[in-house]
């Protein structure tokens, strides 16, 4: 055992020799192993960061959230029926609270692009209107202060609750508690700031980037520029009653605009499910290409190594002469070739996850990404197995020279 | 005692149409302890010759009969455990590993037989200073001469105290200085028990053995013994 020990010990020293002594050839034999790695690596890492935002940011929407809307978020519809679709009104949204049974919080929802301004700052956002109950459709969680009370809601206060990035961007270090912002020349007080909701993968309908108001100022101060449709978001009580609350919203909408039964839906519930397969589909894509990448550059690499290692056995044909007139069998010339040949190998994995590292700390600048020690790992297998198998044929040529003819090779 | 046989053994290379007999009935027998000089001119056969008994390679028909085992019919691995402990090999050009320094060189046969660390550094460098190789150690190849490179040779053929120590032309890369001193290591070995396989076609190296077999066209032509045998100097 500690022969085999040994083995491996002076197989690496070997291949840190031929390693050091060719320096340029193996650095461009290893570079698909290089590449492969840092891509593997950095394709996971990037995958994993956008999957673990947009959970985050599904989970603080509510992940047992609907959405009735006139327009449905992922149809094969034509778009000119559904544009033909009749708008959703207040009215029908407090019809629908009334009505249905199932969900725990019901809200309408409008929103208005405009600009909010502090002092000389200003920032552009989604203003988002939202009923009494909207907080309850939400897990929002507060850095500071609170969301607006049912009295605000009810009496149409002007007061708003911002997003993290959006009280940053306005307030910088000062506490935005209790200031006004104008928006539309119009004076808004800061009753709350949401703590950091990280889903940033929902662009301009990330928590973070937007601000929110009592739904009756939206008509009251923005009622020409507003989308005329309202949304109403509703929140089943879990993830196994949302198909019994989506049936019944149907239902509900349906009586409430007196659809006949041969009629269609002129509306649609939207479930975030749509949102999590479409989400699904797109990373699907990315990961394939990430896969064909990888395994491409692996392949390359691997061509690479199998090459400088057969110039490896070429040139030390002596030496395997040597090694076998004093008793080294085929399977000790194999294994010392494969070891050399995993050895460059993990060599250039390292290489290639140092590259990874700092790729990755590029894009963290936009995207959140962590390299674990689990990576660390990805990289030693892959390269491990690109070295053993890339390494199998030149070592078996190796193991099978003849002796008699090694030893008179110059 | 008999240490090895060799019974009509034949050895046939085939180039193109031609067949080359390079061995055609050989028989000789080996004592043990003996010191027996291989002879001929080159293209006579006793390299072949050599690399059968060394093992290296195997012949076209006829027997081998090593230590009372015959290894003729052998396995690949089964000639690499027979080499590595029955053969130490001595080369005209040395043969040594260039990146290694002198102990690791020496260290090579127990590695593949498998001996612990400490045990295969305490033999290699007791092998070592019996060649009188104690003060270079840690010499690379190239920071020796060539009868310092030949002794780690020797040193390496001794190591794993092997049944024969076989050495083609040892002295063929050396000065004549060199050259008696490799053959003195020789003899004294002998008169420490080993047998000592010699392939040359210097007749002056060749009357340092006991015994003489001249081969010719891959036979014996004869066999010398009764003449005067030179006993080095240093």
């Amino acid at each position: 055992m500690s022969n085999l020990k040994f083995e491996i010990k002076e197989s690496i020293i070997i291949a840190l020799q031929a390693i050091i002594s060719n320096k340029i050839r193996s650095f461009l034999a290893t570079l698909g192993i290089i590449i492969g790695v840092a891509s593997v690596i950095t394709m996971t890492t990037a995958i994993r960061g956008i999957d673990k935002s947009f959970k985050e940011g599904i989970s603080s929407l509510g992940a047992d959230n609907m959405y009735i809307d006139k327009f449905a978020w992922f149809t094969n519809e034509d778009f000119f029926k559904i544009r033909n679709r009749p708008d959703i009104t207040l009215e029908q949204v407090y019809q629908y609270k009334e009505l249905a049974k199932k969900p725990v919080a019901v809200s309408p929802e409008s929103r208005v692009f405009t600009t909010v301004e502090y002092g000389s700052n200003n920032v552009q956002v989604f203003l988002t209107g939202g009923d009494q109950d909207y907080l309850k459709t939400t897990n929002f969680t507060f850095a500071s202060g609170r969301f607006y009370n049912d009295v605000e809601a009810i009496a149409g206060r002007q007061v708003v609750v911002l997003g993290s990035e959006i009280a940053e961007n306005l307030f910088n270090k000062i506490n935005p508690i209790g200031k006004e912002v104008k928006i539309n020349g119009i004076k808004f007080k800061v009753v709350g700031v949401l703590a950091k909701q990280g889903s940033f993968i929902l662009g301009p309908f990330n928590p973070d980037k937007v601000v929110y108001t009592p739904i009756k100022n939206i008509f009251k101060y923005f009622s020409n520029r507003r989308y005329r449709t309202i949304t109403i978001v509703v929140r089943a009580k879990n993830s196994d009653a949302i198909q019994e609350t989506q049936d019944e919203a149907i239902a509900v909408m349906r009586r409430i605009r007196g659809l006949k039964y041969n009629e269609d839906d002129n509306f649609t519930v939207n479930l975030q499910e749509g949102l999590q397969e479409q989400y699904n589909k797109t990373v699907g894509i990315i990961q394939i290409a990430g896969v064909i990448v990888t395994g491409l550059s692996l392949f390359v690499g691997a061509i690479g190594i199998m090459n400088i290692m057969f110039v490896s056995v070429k040139e030390r044909t002596k030496e395997i002469g040597i090694r076998k007139a004093l008793g080294a069998n085929r399977k000790m010339i194999m294994r010392q070739f494969l070891i050399e040949s995993a050895f460059i190998c993990i060599f250039g994995g390292l290489v290639g996850l140092v590259i990874a590292i700092i790729l990755s700390l590029v894009i963290n600048q936009f995207l959140p990404t962590s390299i674990d020690i689990s990576s660390f790992f990805v990289a030693i297998i892959i390269s491990l197995i690109t070295g053993v198998v890339s390494g199998l044929a030149p070592a078996y040529q190796a193991a099978k020279l003849d002796p008699v003819e090694s030893l008179r090779y110059e | 005692m008999k240490l090895l046989e060799v019974i009509d053994l034949h050895k046939i290379y085939k180039m193109g149409l031609e067949e080359v007999r390079a061995l055609d009935g050989v028989s000789l027998e080996i004592e043990k302890n003996e010191y027996v000089a291989i002879m001929g001119p080159s293209g006579s056969g006793k390299t072949t010759l050599m690399n059968m008994i060394g093992c290296l390679d195997t012949p076209t028909s006829g027997r081998y009969i090593l230590n009372s085992t015959d290894v003729s019919l052998m396995s690949d691995n089964e000639l690499a455990k027979i080499r590595n402990k029955e053969i130490g090999f001595v080369f005209q050009t040395f043969n040594l590993l260039p990146r290694s320094h002198a102990l690791h060189n020496v260290e090579l046969p127990l590695i593949y037989a498998g001996v612990s660390k400490e045990e295969r550094i305490e033999r290699a460098k007791e092998a070592l200073i019996a060649v009188g190789l104690g003060d270079r150690m840690y010499h690379k190849p190239n920071e020796l001469s060539g009868g310092q490179r030949q002794r780690v040779a020797i040193a390496r053929a001794l190591v794993n105290n092997p049944s024969i120590i076989l050495a083609d032309e040892p002295t063929g890369n050396l000065d004549s200085r060199s050259g008696e001193e490799i053959m003195s290591i020789f003899y004294r070995l002998q008169q420490a028990g080993n047998t000592i396989i010699l392939v040359t076609h210097e007749e002056d190296i060749a009357r340092h053995a006991e015994r003489v077999i001249k081969i010719r066209d891959g036979k014996i032509e004869k066999i010398e013994k009764d003449y005067q045998r030179i006993i080095p100097k240093i």
